[in-house]
């Protein structure tokens, strides 16, 4: 077990948490994260990075232990009422709605003023170039141009921390140089706290902050 | 040549997969030809004089128009307890989840009569003193059994059961990770269901729109027993085709036939052009 030790209050802390997925379970695993912080959590294929985000965003039952986020105990509240942007690995973009209603939807279940849903998309849009493609349905998209929209779809609410699950995968070198810098941008102008995790150890030294292993269950500071 | 033009041609096939194609069509022909064989039985052992007699009939034209109306809106009632029933068969986990699995199923493995025969017994058998029908009928003044709301209740009940399993199946295939997505963005169960999940489940409902109403029109056996067959009145097509055939008219009851089957198609034919047209999204 490892613990990252901030001086500021963390905007995420999970305390002894206990997450299964089928009869695979991650035992007493405590993590903090500071705000505005770049966390890596690195780890092989099946070592449970996903069903950490999953249990951290309410999309798995947490069976033991606290996750408090911004100081509030969210360990048992519905996804709905967590507020994370979760970025999963597969994207699970609405495929009948077009890039422009996705990256709405999150605002449009805030019933956010039609204005602010607008001028929100379309700023966020520029930020991460897709500008062009906000009246294009979902089918056609390039992998880069998919991982975009699913970052836009995420960050719209303007989420206090961005959860990303292998969000630079499968796509070319050259796409995915760019989106490292994009990711490296997004964060600084939205001083948004990210959690992302990844296989890839380049990756993880380019964008983060701080860096965890995930080995047999437990995380251990690189 | 034009991109058009490049995306209607098929993809090169080997010797083995043409072989794979015409093995399909040699055992799935076999099935179309006997249906083709049945039509053309019933349309040559008509004459135009059976046509002229079913079409000047006013009690036939009550029975189409019954017919349509009724399977119509018991086909409409069916969608509109398939799709909760549908989705919580299929995201639920619940104790007593196979029961009501095999409940669900009992309209579609019992004979059609003993759902009108069972239909029958619950609004004529005196339950604490009165029977259902007595009770509507003398709270809101409404009849049931053999009447016209008896033929919406017999289509109903057993059309559900084939609406319900399409639609269950329809989610089953749509999967649940669109709506988990969409409740980390702040949706409510009942906003991810409605803004995701129902418009790709669009074919789905529009198969058991179809399936139903087709099953509707055709029914015979519960609307016989809990309805009744009275000209002009609970008479519906399948029950006319029985009546004409008791009677021993044969001409009539096939180009009655003949007619039911060509009304189904167009019908089934419209319904699935407008709502299986391949969506923007794909």
């Amino acid at each position: 077990m490892s613990q990252a030790k901030n001086s500021n209050p963390a905007m995420l802390e999970l305390r002894d948490v206990q997450i299964s997925s089928g009869s695979f379970t991650l035992e007493n695993l405590s993590l903090s994260i500071a705000p505005g912080e770049y966390t890596i959590v690195m780890g092989q294929t099946g070592s449970g990075k996903t069903t950490l985000l999953e249990g951290i965003c309410g999309l798995r039952p947490v069976n033991a232990g606290s996750i408090k986020f911004n100081g509030k105990d969210v360990t048992n509240l519905a996804p709905q009422n967590r507020g994370f942007g979760y970025v999963p690995q597969d994207l699970a973009l609405f495929r009948t709605m077009t890039v422009y209603e996705n990256m709405a939807y999150a605002l449009k279940a805030r019933k956010a003023p039609i204005s602010l849903i607008d001028s929100s998309v379309n700023d966020l849009a520029k930020l991460l170039e897709i500008e062009e493609l906000l009246p294009r349905s979902i089918a056609g998209l390039s992998g880069g141009q998919a991982q975009r929209v699913a970052l836009g779809r995420a960050l719209a609410f303007e989420p206090l921390m961005l959860l990303l699950d292998e969000p630079l995968s499968a796509l070319d070198e050259k796409t995915h140089a760019k989106l490292c810098e994009l990711l490296k941008q997004v964060q600084a102008e939205t001083q948004v706290t990210v959690l992302h995790v990844t296989h890839d150890l380049q990756e993880a030294k380019r964008l983060g902050d701080r860096i965890y292993q995930f080995d047999q269950g437990q995380l251990t500071l690189i | 040549m034009t991109i058009a033009a490049n995306q209607k041609r098929q993809l090169p096939q080997s010797k083995a997969d043409r072989r794979f194609w015409y093995a399909c069509w040699a055992i799935g022909g076999v099935y179309l030809l006997l249906l083709v064989l049945l039509l053309l039985a019933d349309l040559l052992s008509t004459t135009l004089a059976d046509y002229r007699q079913i079409l000047t009939n006013p009690a036939i034209w009550h029975s189409a128009k019954l017919s349509l109306i009724t399977s119509g809106i018991s086909a409409i009632l069916s969608l509109w307890v398939a799709i909760p029933l549908g989705y919580v068969m299929s995201r639920g986990s619940f104790r007593g989840h196979a029961l009501i699995d095999a409940l669900v199923d009992i309209p579609i493995v019992l004979p059609p009569v003993v759902v009108g025969l069972s239909l029958l017994i619950l609004f004529n058998t005196p339950f604490f003193g009165a029977s259902l029908e007595d009770a509507l009928q003398n709270t809101l003044g409404l009849s049931v059994t053999y009447q016209v709301p008896a033929i919406l209740l017999a289509q109903f009940v057993v059309v559900s059961a084939f609406a319900i399993r399409t639609m269950r199946v329809t989610f089953d295939q749509i999967g649940e990770r669109d709506e988990q997505i969409a409740q980390t963005l702040g949706s409510n169960r009942f906003q991810a269901f409605v803004e995701v999940t129902l418009p790709q489940a669009m074919r789905g409902m529009v198969t058991a729109l179809t399936l139903a109403w087709a099953r509707a029109l055709g029914e015979f056996g519960p609307i016989l027993v809990f309805a009744g067959a009275t000209k002009m009145r609970t008479e519906v097509l399948s029950t006319s085709i029985f009546l004409e055939l008791s009677s021993g008219d044969l001409g009539a009851a096939t180009a009655l036939s003949v007619m039911m089957i060509g009304l189904a198609i167009t019908v089934l034919t419209v319904i699935r052009w407008f709502g299986m047209r391949e969506p923007e999204y794909l």
